[in-house]
């Protein structure tokens, strides 16, 4: 494999202090290296930003919703339709694009990696296959765990021990990284057409409340020692006054001791913003942003990722199902739904975030002012919890607002969102611009550790040589003045490097790889989860529909893994 | 029915197979082998089994290539490859029809093979659950998967679909009789309507039927959504059916827990055609206010729906979808198979896992036998006969695994139970060096044109 230089690029590396140092980064064999030999290839990137590739910590890129997206929404496929040439297949889509487009608008955006962030762990085989259809971007698929109903009745009965073991196996059997939760005990009572209030209503027929269940995970994700903490969107999403269960969410895990070296969190946040309201009712919402950032600048088991909207059209699609029903009732467009025995469910519901409203507005106003609010940059990561807020492609918007105060005043001053988005908020009182550097963290070195990655993330030597390369000049250009420059460059990858290759040069994929699926093996627990998978069977074998033969995740729907081994300790 | 004993020479068993036949991928299945062939059985209705078991019956052996004479004669497989790959490089139009008795892995290499030459892709559903699908893109698609059913629901609705016949294994598995979490007594904690103007089996053991009037379908549900509303129903009858009896019953719905409609072609192609499921769905969505209430299509092969799912995931539409300009297209009524071949667009025509010469209207099967066409199936049928190539290849969930997926999406890997003939071959290695073949001669032509 070739040597490389990526000579005098202006580098943005939090993880290692380099905040905008002019210096050469060098690869080999696909890793980072301190030093090559005299044949390396030179890349002249003089005086351009370089960063690490960008980590999203929180999408849905693939998996069972997602085709249900694209199957009943012909309408988007119809849109971001690009002809193929000699590298690329064609690609449709806008707000749930095809898998292969997927891959190449997150490589001519600079990305290396992102999270599939709802696995349905009986449909896990789907969410493999597209993700081996999704090219050059690894993903990292977390299993839903938070209405299983094995995990429900571990909860309720306080039995961690078994629930360590029962989340062991399942991360074997489906090919996992972590651990996601959404909507506790809410989505199984979606099983009935009901849901949960608050974080203490406990699930019908099964007894346990929210609470217990995220505890009850928590502490097995520590037994554990997982690399990823849980992942978790709280209860009651989108509804206003719920920030004070999104807090109580954060807090009830806060004596939880953390058991990995490789984080700093106990908990992940999920598309905050969605849970940052105040009010009654959407007559007299108000941001909860403040309570909400408040909380997490003074907590350090906290990180979360923002669920930003774009203000475009796009398709919202999550396990919490009754949530999209009740958006469904609100907007009266159609409604999709997909509930998977035992485990979860979920809803698909378009949806037209204008800023001629005033909803999508507050909500616009809510996300980036807990973008501005948050102080430590390594406790927020960006994100659109694409699509539900907006599709991934916006992320270089969402930089451009955030490094710029006038672009964002201007806007409320155009009406481009409605008054919605600074009188039900604090946004109009906020100025804080975001440096090249703070992007770097919540875009990449941020992510990278909120995950417990120990191969991406950072230029460090020996790391993998994922890099990207955008065509700025940080001395020559002033953000907060020219955010449209800003949004240009940060779509158009000057290169995407990826394992040491080549995949975006000048905004252009040139080169296509398979992708890797990261997932999470975890040894020495070999007995307990034995003893549990005994336990489980008969129920198993009684009440779900395939054989477990069929349910698990065979070894050639992850024909590139990237297995995190992980000594269970306890 | 005569009394058949149980089979007892086998030297082995193969367990936890699939079900090759309907939409229900029933993945319990005891394949029993004695000398490489399946000779019986257990678990599987009798459809599935004669399917499995009897699978050597008119079974395509060799590859075949039409001569000057209209005979088909036996031929080597490159020489069949390179025949139709020939007629793939040369197509102006050509289609690939079929894939829903195929696996996943083969529709893989389809699809760039598709892209390759700027084929129209097409499935089944073109001449099933197409409307089915745009009444999902019209008004759209609350399903669950079938272990919801069975754990939960105490109202099962068959409206259209007669699966004591078609998908026999339905109500015994997943929805009627088996004991749920939520419904330990099984058939007794549940109420089973049939809606259909034909009084079937299903009916036959049904608590409720409802025999509507032919093509009745959207003015009955219509009168339920009504009804569900609390809307006053003006006519005294409505598709034949008593007022009171449509109040009752839309009561009755509204008042159960879980509720689980299942429909089948008997809906999706009445009169009103998608707008029937249109309304189906509305309703459901109306029912929902009220109580949990999900639907499912009762898909007919085993991967039909898996194709669908494929092709939204690597293009974005389900089915019908037109490569001719390089980008995926879809307009139904202008991309579909059908209307392709009525209008005497298309040059050659690949079929792979389907009959089209059993099931399209006249008109399209007239232009099928103008036209060369490819076949790549297990068994010899009308299709056969007006194919100029055929190439044998190996039977999905038997002789050969792959991956597909059930009526409710649930992804399943049929695994291979005895050796495949050795003259045959599998669908993905068929599909694979038809690509590469065809790719090989694209490349020397444009080698040639920029000589």
């Amino acid at each position: 494999m070739m040597e490389y230089i990526l000579k005098n690029g202006i580098v943005y590396d939090p993880a290692n202090n380099i905040a905008g140092e002019k210096k050469d980064v060098m690869f080999k064999d696909g890793k980072i290296v301190e030093n090559v030999s005299s044949d390396a290839k030179v890349l002249d990137v003089t005086d351009k930003i370089v960063m690490p590739a960008g980590i999203d910590p929180h999408a849905h890129v693939a998996g069972p919703k997602l085709v249900v997206g694209r199957i009943y929404r012909p309408e988007d496929s119809r849109k971001g339709v690009v002809s193929p040439n000699e590298v690329c297949r064609p690609e449709s889509g806008f707000s749930i694009p095809s898998c292969p487009a997927t891959g190449y608008r997150y490589s001519r955006m600079g990305y290396g990696t992102v999270t599939e962030a709802a696995m349905p762990p009986l449909e896990a085989k789907h969410t493999h296959e597209e993700i081996m259809a999704i090219p050059n971007i690894d993903i990292t698929p977390l299993p839903l765990f938070g209405n299983n109903w094995f995990v429900m009745q571990y909860a309720k009965e306080g039995q961690i021990d078994e629930l360590a073991a029962f989340i062991s196996a399942w991360l074997k059997i489906t090919k996992g990284y972590g651990i996601k939760i959404v909507n506790p005990c809410g989505t199984e009572a979606w099983g009935w057409g009901g849901n949960v209030h608050g974080i203490d209503d406990p699930a019908p027929y099964f007894d346990v409340t929210g609470r217990e269940v995220i505890r009850a995970l928590s502490q097995a994700n520590e037994m554990l020692g997982l690399p990823h903490s849980i992942h978790v969107h709280p209860n009651d999403l989108g509804h206003p006054g719920n920030f004070p269960t999104t807090v109580n969410t954060l807090d009830c895990v806060k004596d939880i001791e953390k058991n990995s070296s490789v984080r700093n969190q106990t908990i992940h946040l999920t598309h905050a913003q969605f849970h940052s309201y105040a009010g009654t009712s959407w007559r007299d919402v108000e941001s909860g942003a403040e309570q909400v950032a408040d909380y997490i600048n003074k907590n350090k088991h906290v990180t979360c990722d923002i669920g930003q909207i774009t203000l475009d059209e796009t398709t919202t699609m999550t396990a919490d199902g009754p949530m999209e029903f009740d958006l469904h009732q609100l907007n009266g467009l159609k409604w999709a739904n997909k509930d998977i025995e035992l485990e979860t469910g979920s809803g698909i519901v378009p949806f037209i975030y204008s800023g001629k409203a005033p909803v999508p507005s507050f909500q616009w106003g809510v996300g980036l002012e807990l973008f501005l609010r948050i102080k430590d940059p390594w406790q927020v990561c960006l994100t659109t919890d694409h699509p539900n807020a907006g599709p991934f492609i916006r992320y270089p918007r969402i930089i451009s607002w955030l490094m710029s105060a006038e672009r964002r005043q201007e806007m409320m001053d155009n009406l481009e969102v409605r008054v919605w988005s600074y009188k039900r908020t604090g946004l109009g009182t906020l100025d804080r611009e975001y440096d090249f550097n703070e992007i770097a963290t919540i875009t990449r070195a941020a992510a990278a550790k909120i995950y417990g990655y120990q191969d991406r993330g950072e230029l460090t030597p020996g790391y993998n040589a994922d890099i990207a390369v955008y065509d700025l000049n940080p001395n020559d250009i002033d953000p907060s003045k020219e955010p449209a420059a800003i949004e240009q460059a940060f779509g158009n990858a000057m290169y995407t490097i990826k394992d040491g290759q080549i995949l975006v040069k000048d905004g252009e994929v040139v080169k296509v790889v398979p992708s890797h699926t990261l997932w999470t093996n975890v040894q020495g627990f070999e007995e307990q989860e034995k003893a549990v998978m005994e336990k489980v069977m008969p129920t198993f074998r009684r009440f779900y529909t395939v054989k477990f033969e069929n349910y698990q995740v065979q070894d050639h729907f992850t024909p590139n893994p990237l297995i995190t081994t992980v000594q269970a300790s306890k | 029915m005569a009394y058949e004993p149980p089979v007892t020479d086998y030297d082995e068993i193969v367990e936890n197979g699939t079900c090759a036949f309907c939409g229900c991928n029933c993945d319990d299945l005891d394949f029993l082998v004695k000398d490489g062939h399946v000779v019986g059985v257990r678990h599987a209705c009798r459809l599935g089994a004669s399917k499995v078991m009897e699978d050597m019956d008119q079974r395509l052996m060799v590859p075949m290539i039409r001569d000057e004479n209209g005979e088909l004669q036996e031929v080597d497989w490159d020489t069949a490859l390179d025949k139709a790959a020939e007629l793939i490089a040369g197509a102006v139009r050509p289609i690939f029809y079929g894939w829903s008795e195929t696996s996943i892995e083969t529709m893989k290499h389809g699809i760039r093979l598709g892209e390759l030459v700027g084929a129209v892709l097409d499935n089944q559903a073109t001449i099933c659950h197409g409307p089915s699908l745009q009444a999902v893109q019209n008004a759209g698609y609350p399903i669950a998967t079938l272990g919801e059913v069975k754990n939960r629901a105490d109202m099962i609705i068959y409206s259209g679909s007669n699966p004591m016949n078609s998908h026999p294994r339905h109500l015994a598995r997943y929805s009627t009789f088996p004991r749920g979490w939520f419904r330990k007594r099984g058939r007794f904690d549940r109420t089973l309507v049939t809606m259909d103007p034909k009084y079937s089996d299903t009916a036959k053991m049904s608590d409720i039927w409802v025999g509507f009037e032919q093509n009745g379908d959207y003015g009955f549900y219509n009168a339920i959504r009504a009804a569900v509303k609390g809307k006053e129903i003006d006519q005294d009858y409505v598709s034949g059916i008593p007022k009171e009896d449509i109040m009752e019953l839309a009561e009755a719905m509204k008042n159960v827990q879980f509720g689980a409609l299942f429909f089948g072609l008997g809906l999706t192609h009445t009169l009103s055609k998608q707008r029937n499921i249109d309304m189906a769905i509305e309703m459901l969505v109306d029912l929902n206010e009220h109580a949990k209430w999900i639907l499912t299509p009762m898909r007919g092969h085993f991967n039909v729906n898996g194709f669908n799912i494929f092709m939204a995931y690597e293009c974005g539409f389900p089915y019908g979808v037109d490569y001719c300009r390089g980008y995926q297209r879809y307009m139904n009524g202008e991309t579909n198979t059908i209307d392709l071949l009525t209008r005497k667009e298309c040059d050659v025509f690949m079929v792979i896992a389907a009959d089209p010469g059993a099931h399209y209207p006249g008109g399209a099967v007239k232009h099928l036998a103008e036209i060369p066409v490819i076949q790549v199936d297990i068994h010899w049928g009308p299709s056969t006969e007006i194919a100029d190539v055929v190439l044998p290849g190996s039977f999905i969930g038997v002789e050969c695994a792959g991956t597909s997926y059930r009526m409710d999406g649930v992804p399943i890997y049929m695994k291979k139970a005895v050796d495949k003939p050795e003259t045959c071959r599998d669908d993905e290695w068929i599909i694979r060096e038809l690509h590469e073949r065809v790719q090989k001669i694209k490349a020397e032509e444009a080698a040639a044109a920029s000589k």
